[in-house]
């Protein structure tokens, strides 16, 4: 445990009440925008006060409402990499990495330390530009220069690509996992991007209106993720509410359909979570025994540049309930006819308890 | 030719001008930071002199800082007189120029971006370095047209100067005091004479501000 945060902080109707410790490596706080996440992170830093609670950065105590204490974010030891970066505009990229670096005295080390890290971040000749010269990854390389230069003992990115291209996205988040690699602190990333979250993360929380509904291993919680809000954050398209139906089996009143699921059922489970790509269909070369195969009617093909989306209900669905989506990739569409019924694997039958 | 209203106009305008410059960032800095209310009612104390007449200006000046008035009375205790003086005119155009750089540094500070004084502090620097290295240049166009339009504004003082320290010839003579003084005299020469200096004095001054924008301009193009 490397940090943690217990923290309460009410702001107009709002209400952020989050406790969480972030295990080693990187972790991410995922939600929709407005759920409190960046709050959280501000919270840490120190940009903001909590109203009550307690956060401890790798035994240092940051903030203890009971005891009094509040470091101000320059004893923090916090690097804070801004949605837009922050690059202070009237310096040049050496100057504003020297920043970072303010408290070594020692000039021919500060040289050298500033040197170092323009030649890690690949920043060479780029030393005399000034922030607005520089392109969207160069800004992010340089402000995460900035911040690592300084050796901080953690890191928080608040939405590192939101300011981003999304042609740029995918490679700069390569980048950014290796950067990450190479620091030896651990990371927060606040993101509403489940690509992001899952492509850095090791470990997640799903954040919902200023709370932390879940918190596990990133491949877990897409797998798995247990709650309806960490069901649609991570991507999944059709959530319905559904009642146990057998030690295994749940039903979905809407669509007039029973789920095998493969592994027993709780109780209290209020959903169900198909993701779009986990329906196929059995004649397409798929000679599994179809458990969950199901008629259905296709209202509508919409195509997408790699891919298909295809709504359709299932044969006794009821009209008022929304259509579902399936959706594959185009090579997978053997033929332009579709299919009269779609199944679905058990264990691609997400159980939402919230 | 006596050059003396020149030169104190320009010591009035220069020194009222330094004072100015520092308290309108220091009001500027701290206001935008109090509780909307408290802000609302000084932000109006703090323009008022923008909309007065300076005559009225100058006649609360009076009010307070004249002889018969307590405050003025304790200042002559210490051999202060703001009344008939040549540096009573710094109080009276400080007073009409301040609110000219209060707004304009205002607007500034109100336009510069948060999130940079925030990442300097999580970057450990000092809020003296995050506002004298961050903060000012950031807004350093705002500043410098604040600056120059306080100075201006300093410079034509009359209602306020004329009320407070009045037109005594080498004493407390400005140029605006003097072409008015020399138009009642039916001295149309020597009010031409100041009259020209006077528009010679404010196009070096709108020069400089043009100027300054177009250095700006090129600066923002990564020029």
């Amino acid at each position: 445990m490397s940090l943690y945060v217990n923290v309460k902080k009410r702001l107009g109707d709002f209400v952020l009440d989050v406790e969480f410790s972030s295990e080693k490596g990187v972790s991410g706080l995922l939600g929709a925008s407005g759920c409190g996440k960046s709050v959280t992170l501000q919270c840490i830093a120190g940009i903001i006060k909590p109203d009550k609670g307690k956060i401890v950065l790798n035994g240092t105590t940051l903030y203890d409402s009971q005891l009094g204490i509040n470091l101000p974010p320059q004893e923090r030891q916090v690097g804070y990499l801004f949605q837009n970066y922050a690059l202070f505009p009237n310096m040049t990229v050496k100057q504003n990495i020297a920043c970072g670096l303010h408290y070594e005295k020692n000039r021919s080390m500060r040289k050298k330390a500033v040197a170092e890290m323009i030649n890690r971040m690949r920043l060479n000749g780029l030393e005399k530009h000034r922030p607005r010269q520089l392109s969207g990854g160069q800004q992010q390389r340089t402000a995460l220069a900035r911040i690592l230069v300084g050796q901080p003992e953690i890191l928080l990115l608040d939405e590192p690509f939101s300011a981003l291209d999304s042609h740029l996205r995918d490679q700069l988040l390569v980048e950014l996992r290796d950067i990450l690699k190479t620091f030896d602190k651990d990371t927060l990333i606040v993101t509403h991007s489940r690509d992001e979250a899952y492509k850095l993360c090791n470990t997640l929380a799903v954040m919902d209106n200023g709370r932390i509904l879940s918190m596990g291993d990133t491949k877990k919680m897409f797998a798995d993720p247990g709650t309806r809000v960490g069901a649609t954050i991570t991507g999944c398209k059709n959530i319905i509410e559904a009642v146990k139906a057998g030690d295994t089996c749940v039903k979905v009143p809407a669509w007039g359909i029973t789920f095998d699921t493969g592994r027993p059922v709780r109780d209290d489970l209020c959903a169900i979570g198909i993701r779009a790509h986990s329906f196929y269909a059995e004649h397409w070369g798929n000679h599994r025994a179809a458990t969950n195969s199901f008629p259905i009617r296709i209202l509508e093909e919409i195509e997408d540049p790699f891919e298909w989306t295809i709504k359709f209900m299932f044969r006794d669905q009821s009209p008022e309930s929304d259509a579902v989506w399936w959706r594959m990739a185009k090579n997978r569409r053997q033929t332009m006819d579709l299919p009269d019924r779609l199944a679905v694997d058990p264990k691609d039958i997400l159980l939402l308890y919230q | 030719m006596d050059w003396y209203p020149l030169w104190n106009s320009l010591r009035i305008a220069g020194i009222s001008c330094i004072i100015v410059f520092f308290t309108g960032i220091l009001f500027a800095y701290y206001i935008a930071r109090l509780p909307r209310m408290l802000k609302a009612v000084l932000d109006v104390i703090l323009t008022l002199p923008l909309v007065l007449p300076p005559t009225v200006c100058g006649w609360l000046l009076l009010l307070v800082f004249g002889l018969k008035h307590p405050v003025g009375r304790f200042l002559q205790e210490f051999g202060i007189q703001l009344v008939m003086t040549w540096y009573g005119g710094i109080l009276a155009s400080a007073v009409v120029a301040f609110p000219l750089m209060y707004r304009t540094a205002r607007g500034a500070f109100e336009s510069f971006d948060e999130t940079l004084e925030w990442s300097g502090k999580t970057l450990g620097l000092s809020n003296t370095f995050i506002f004298w290295r961050i903060r000012m240049p950031a807004c350093r166009q705002g500043i410098l047209a604040g600056t120059v339009l306080a100075f201006a504004r300093a410079l034509g003082e009359y209602g306020a100067t004329s009320m407070l320290i009045g037109y005594i010839p080498g004493k407390t003579a400005t140029v605006s005091t003097t072409v008015y003084q020399l138009w009642r005299t039916n001295d149309e020469a020597g009010a031409m004479k100041w009259v020209l200096i006077n528009l010679a004095i404010s196009a070096v001054i709108l020069s400089i501000i043009n100027f300054s924008e177009g250095k700006n301009r090129q600066a923002r193009r990564g020029v």
